[in-house]
Formats: structure tokens, sequence, C-alpha cells
């Protein structure tokens, strides 16, 4: 694995192999060995071009548990604020021998760019690009369902996982519908038609508008944050009624199945798209993702710098 | 005055003959002329000069993207003899002062005529219409009027620049592009755009606008332009306003003949444009309007901006693609090749037509003895690596850029001057 760009870019064997090496990363970090060696002497740049606190922390941890040394570049207190092109701020990355650059960018694509465009040679890792990808995400969401649902092994088939929300902004929502189906789970997606993108009948899922209806048989909820800026953008009235309509609430959360879990990648509005009881419930894996979401990292990281070095 | 005898060349379509260009005139067309100098035309084909009545020649203001000059020395290269040059410079083409200072820079550089086009309204804004008798009457003669680039969008304003125009005999280019429907939008909205999170142009942002003008000029009686047509739904709509008897032209570029937007996958810039790279049944439907004559022309959009505007991430990208010495080899790409058009068709879509929507005297004129020697030879043989540090204009972002086109431009003469000669700039 050169980089990962999309979710798109694993197959079932390479997703596997990281969800695989996760679960080892993750079980010799419990066992308490401390940090792992695999990416001594290598440089791993966390570049940083939107506010994020979970993705970077654990983008950091990842690599600093594998040893690497770990540069954070983000756009706060940086020449990025002054107006550098990502060319050029690639250029300095490629001169100070960054091996992995992990990129978090509000234009999608970025990360295609900076993979491609010839100016580094290091690896790239989309760690969420505008309203596009951000497949460790996706592997930390799987990570978790395979985690919660089939025992830590294999893969999903046969899993119905149901997303909701603004899939028309979420690059979660884009990788995990990817990872998903690569996997053998099936995907559906509810949300309000205006948040739902142009042509998405020809995606490989289902599409329903009403949430009461799709919970029945779901064994994954998987709720998307919807910012209230989008309520001045009419792509829903108000807020109230977006809670009413898409959120998920305790008298939701009851009619799922008894194994069911809930996900949310993050940050939550609580009161919007999920009542803080569901969040805080014993349904809901939320704080699981973050966790599992250090060990998917390491496991991506690890296979691309060093996958050839033996992990003991 | 030097002159020039082109030897066994096919006008358009015709049979190989001589044409002897003297004193800036077509003196002869016939078998065994002579000249003092001999161009052979063995294989060629002889075309009127070419017309582009939408380019961006970015002078003044964006003189390292390209100036006058350097836009004129691209034209005529492609073979052009004239364009337009669009009125979005800084400051705006919105007086006769700035329209008059092009048409002078034009003159100087002296490779092409250069006709300034003039804004709609002041400062491209859309709220108040520009000096449009002023830029008429002034020593650049505007004909055209447009604000490329922004889309009139206020439907009184657009109606009033429709009915005084006429008083003049001017037209309306419009750049229809609804603003609201396409805040922020990056690409042809479609599955792809939904696949990519890039933020979609939908093509009825296109179809709304052209439907509301072509209403509008019926009732004002008047004529319009539209620029860049770009969907299967707005060649429809054309077709429809024709049938009914309105009086409206349209253009296409050649990189809408020519790509599907499939190319954005890449995120690569390059191929970052508006109105956007469309779909493949939008392709095929310009493709067939231009051939049965529901688009009138082809205008290149030419659109140079400098390496770092496109050597960047997509959204932080500038929209164009530059066209002029491109345009003829896509032309005879998309539409001869795959006989659409033959090269009486060509010409009529590249040259005869522009120069009449533009009411430019001395150019679209037949090849034949008396007409000004405003013409282009093209080699359909030849074919050529596109690369893009070979390119003329100042600019380098051209989406040809490693492909291979078919024909070459061997020559272009203006006003009996051969500005381009063995395929190289004469100049």
């Amino acid at each position: 694995m050169k980089h990962l760009l999309s979710a798109a870019d694993l197959s079932r064997d390479e997703a596997l192999q990281i969800l695989d090496t996760a679960k080892q990363l993750s079980v010799a970090t419990e066992q308490g060995v401390g940090k792992l060696p695999p990416l001594r002497g290598r440089t791993v740049v966390n570049l940083f071009y939107e506010d994020s606190t979970r993705t970077r922390i654990s983008f950091e941890a990842a690599a600093k548990r594998l040893s690497a040394d770990v540069i954070n570049f983000s756009a706060v207190g940086s020449s990025i604020s002054k107006g550098e092109s990502l060319k050029d701020t690639a250029l300095t990355l490629e001169a100070m021998g960054a091996h992995a650059v992990v990129i978090r960018h509000n234009s999608s694509g970025a990360p295609h760019r900076l993979a491609n465009a010839g100016w580094i040679s290091g690896g790239v890792v989309n760690a969420g690009d505008g309203t596009h990808e951000h497949p460790t995400q996706a592997l930390l969401d799987a990570y978790t369902l395979r985690d919660h649902l089939r025992g830590g092994e294999g893969d999903l088939t046969g899993l119905n996982v149901t997303i909701v929300g603004d899939v028309l902004h979420s690059r979660v929502a884009r990788s995990n519908i990817l990872l998903l189906n690569t996997l053998g789970a099936k995907v559906r997606l509810v949300a309000p038609p205006t948040l739902l993108p142009y042509g998405v009948e020809d995606w490989d899922c289902e599409v329903s508008y009403d949430l009461d209806s799709s919970l029945d048989g779901s064994d994954a909820v998987m709720m998307l944050r919807v910012q209230r800026e989008r309520m001045n953008a009419a792509y829903f009235p108000t807020s109230h009624e977006y809670s009413n309509r898409y959120g998920l609430n305790v008298t939701r959360m009851n009619r799922l199945s008894q194994n069911a879990v809930i996900m949310h990648p993050g940050p939550m509005n609580r009161g919007m798209e999920i009542s803080a009881d569901v969040a805080d419930s014993n349904r809901s894996v939320i704080v699981e993702q973050v966790a599992n979401g250090v060990s998917v990292r390491m496991a991506v990281l690890y296979l691309m710098l060093g996958g050839s070095e033996s992990l003991k | 005055m030097t002159s020039y005898v082109i030897k066994d060349v096919s006008i358009l379509d015709g049979k190989p003959t001589d044409i002897l260009i003297r004193d800036g005139v077509i003196a002869e067309v016939g078998s065994g002329l002579k000249g003092d100098e001999v161009i052979d035309g063995t294989g060629c084909i002889a075309l009127p000069g070419l017309v582009d009545l939408h380019t961006h020649l970015r002078e003044p203001g964006r003189e390292d993207a390209e100036t006058i000059l350097s836009g004129s020395r691209a034209a005529a290269k492609g073979g052009f003899t004239a364009v337009h040059a669009m009125a979005n410079t800084d400051p705006v083409a919105d007086t006769a002062g700035v329209v008059e200072q092009v048409w002078r820079l034009g003159k100087e550089a002296g490779l092409v005529d250069v006709r300034p086009v003039g804004a709609v309204t002041m400062g491209l804004e859309g709220t108040a219409l520009a000096e449009l008798g002023a830029m008429a009457d002034s020593a650049a003669k505007v004909r055209v009027f447009s604000d490329d680039g922004k889309c009139v969008h206020d439907a009184l304003l657009m109606r009033r620049a429709l009915e005084y125009v006429k008083a003049f005999d001017g037209v309306v280019a419009q750049h229809a592009q609804e603003p609201r429907l396409t805040q922020g939008a990056q690409m042809n909205e479609g599955v792809l755009s939904g696949k990519l999170g890039l933020a979609g142009w939908p093509a009825v942002a296109e179809e709304a606008i052209i439907a509301r003008d072509v209403l509008l000029a019926h009732h004002v009686g008047s004529r319009l332009h539209i620029c860049h047509l770009s969907t299967a739904g707005s060649v429809e709509i054309i077709r429809w306003a024709k049938s009914r008897g309105i009086n409206v032209t349209a253009e296409v570029t050649p990189h809408h003949l020519y790509f599907t937007d499939d190319v954005v996958e890449s995120y690569d810039p390059i191929y970052k444009v508006n109105p956007p790279l469309r779909t493949a049944a939008d392709v095929a439907a310009v493709r067939a309007g231009l051939a049965d004559g529901t688009i009138n022309i082809v205008a290149t959009d030419h659109a140079p901006h400098p390496s770092e505007d496109k050597d960047c991430e997509w959204t932080a990208a500038a929209f164009g693609m530059t066209g002029l010495e491109s345009a003829l080899s896509v032309v005879y790409e998309t539409m001869v090749v795959t006989g659409l058009l033959n090269w009486a068709g060509v010409a009529d879509r590249m040259s005869v037509q522009p120069a009449q929507i533009g009411r430019v005297s001395d150019q679209g004129q037949p090849i034949a003895a008396g007409a000004p020697a405003n013409l282009v030879i093209f080699d359909p043989r030849a074919s050529e690596l596109v690369e893009a540090r070979k390119t003329v204009s100042a600019s380098r972002n051209t989406p040809y850029a490693g492909r291979t086109l078919p024909g070459k431009v061997v020559a272009t003469f203006y006003r009996g001057t051969p500005t381009v000669r063995n395929g190289e700039l004469n100049v």
C-alpha cells in the first residue's frame, strides 16, 4: 500500500489485513509493552488544514506508539495561514524527509493531488478531504462493527448498516459505503432528499427518506453530524424539524434489535441528530470508535511504512 | 508587397488548385499561378481565416497570464485572423476608454483583428448597464457585449440590455449560469460529482437562463447569443427557439466537443472549466447540434491562467483552459473525422458565422478573387503531440497536453501577410 486515498483503494483482502493487523497491535498495546519499534527512524507528518482534534490526536498517538517521529503541521501558527500553497508546503515536507504525510484538507481531492502531482515521494494518508472521503474512519467503523457483531474476525457479510443524516456533505458516509460493500455488508442511507447527493440512486446502497421504517433489521445505525448552518441554506426548515424526523432518540433506539449498535463519527450535536440519552446509552459504541481509531491508524501506518518488518 | 502562391491546395472540399495572394487580397484562384514565394499546399485544406467570438486576452490587468500580443500570436498559430477579446479584464472593458485601449494594442500587435467585447454591466457587477452606446461609437466599434464569467442574471437588466443594443445592431452574449444554483460549484452535477465530493454545477442552471433569455429576446425582438453552451438540454432549447423564429445564436467550445467529465476523477485542475465538462450524452448532443446548425459556431473560450492557479488543489484552482492553438485540430477530430461536418461546415462554424455574429467585416469571406486574404492552410495528414511548454500562449494550461491531436496549421495569412509559415510563427 503506497497511499490510502480512498476506501475504494482497498480490496477485501487488504481491508481485512488492516483490520487483523489493527487487532494484533491493539492486543500488543493492551499487554502494556509500551512503544512498539517498527517505525523507528521514520517521519510521519500530520498536515492538517482543518481543525480536527480527534483525528489528529489519533494519528499522532498511532505514529508515536509505533516509534515514528511525528511532525504536526497545522493551519494555525504555520505558513499555511500566511497563504503558502499546498505545493510549497509539500515541497517543504519532502525536503524535511517525510516518509508519510497524513493530510486533512477542506478541498475534496487534495490528498490525490498531494500523492499524484509529483511534489512528494512519501506515502499519503487521507485523513478527510472536503466532502469526499475519510477512509481511516471507515476502517475504524468496520473494526468496531466486526468486534461487536462478528467476534472480531472475518468480514461483515450479512450485516445491515443504516447511515443517517447529511450524506451529501459527509466524507464519512462515502468511505463507509465503499468499505462496507467491500466487506459484504448492506448499506441503507436515510436522509431528507436535500441531504442526499445527486445521483445517489446509482450508488451501491438502499435509500430511504424515512428513519422510522428503516430501523427494523438494522444491525448498526450510524448517525452523521448535521451542521446547524445547513438550515440557512434551505436543506431543512429548522433544527427542531430535523431532529424530529431524523434524530435518534430513546423511542427510536428501543425499536432496534437487541444487538444493534449505535455509532457516530463525532463530533456530536447532542440534541440534534442524536439525543444525549442515546449517545450515553449502553448501545452506543461511540467511545470505542475513538479507541479503535488509534489501532486502525497504527495498522495503516505500519503496513504503509514498515510492512516488511516483523511486529514482534 | 510580396506575393504568395499556395500550390495544389484544396479550398474546403474542392479539388486541388492554386491561390495567389497579392496586396492583401486574394488576386486569383486557378491552376498554374505564379508568385514571389511559393507555399506547397499538397494534401492541405484552405479555409477562410478563423474568427473566435470568445477569447480571454487578459490585458489589461493580468499580463502574467496573457497579453494582447501573446494572445494574438497564439491565435495566429491556431489559424485565427480575428478574435473577440472578452471584457473581464482589470479594469473591466466597460468604457470607451478601455475598449479603445484593447483595440489599439491589437492593432499594434497586428497579427489578428482584435475586436473588443464590451461589458454589459458596469464592473460586471450585474446592477447597472455600462455605457454600451459609447463603446459602440468608439474607435473599437464594439458590437458584442458580454459579462462573460458572470451571468446577467437580473431578468430586467437582461431585457433592457437586449433592447438597448438594437440601436447599434449589437448583440448580448450571455454566460448562462443561474448563480444561486451554482454557488461553490466545481464540476458537472452528476453521479461523479457525488462520488468525488465536489459541489455540482447542474445542467438546469444553464438551461433555465437560456430558456428565460430566448423568451426575452423573442418578446423584445432582439438578437441574443449564448456563450459556451454545454448541455443536451440547452441544445434542445435553442432548437425549439429557432423553430419559433427567435433570433438566437449559440456557441460551443472545442473542449466541450472533446472531453467528458470523467477526466475530473484525476482531481487535476487542468480540467477545471466553467461551464464544466459534461457527460458523454451532452458531448454527443452538442456535436449533433453543431452539425445540424442548431449551434452556430465554435468559440474557444481561450482562458489562460498562470501555472500557480492550476498547480494546486482542485477547489483552489482557477476555471479555464487555453484553446486557440488547438481549436482547429480538436474540431477536425471531433467533427470532421467523425463525419459530422465537411470542411465547408468547419469554415461556416469557425469563420463565416462568427464573423457575421460579431459584425466583423473583411473576415469570414469565401476564398475567391477579390476577397481579403485572411486564410488558414491546414494539413489534415499531420498530427502532433501537444506539449504545454511549447505553447505560444503565455500560459500553459492546455488540457490536451500529453495527447496527440490530428492535423496541423501549416500557414495563416492575415490581410495578405503570412503570420504562420511551415507550421511556425512567422513573426
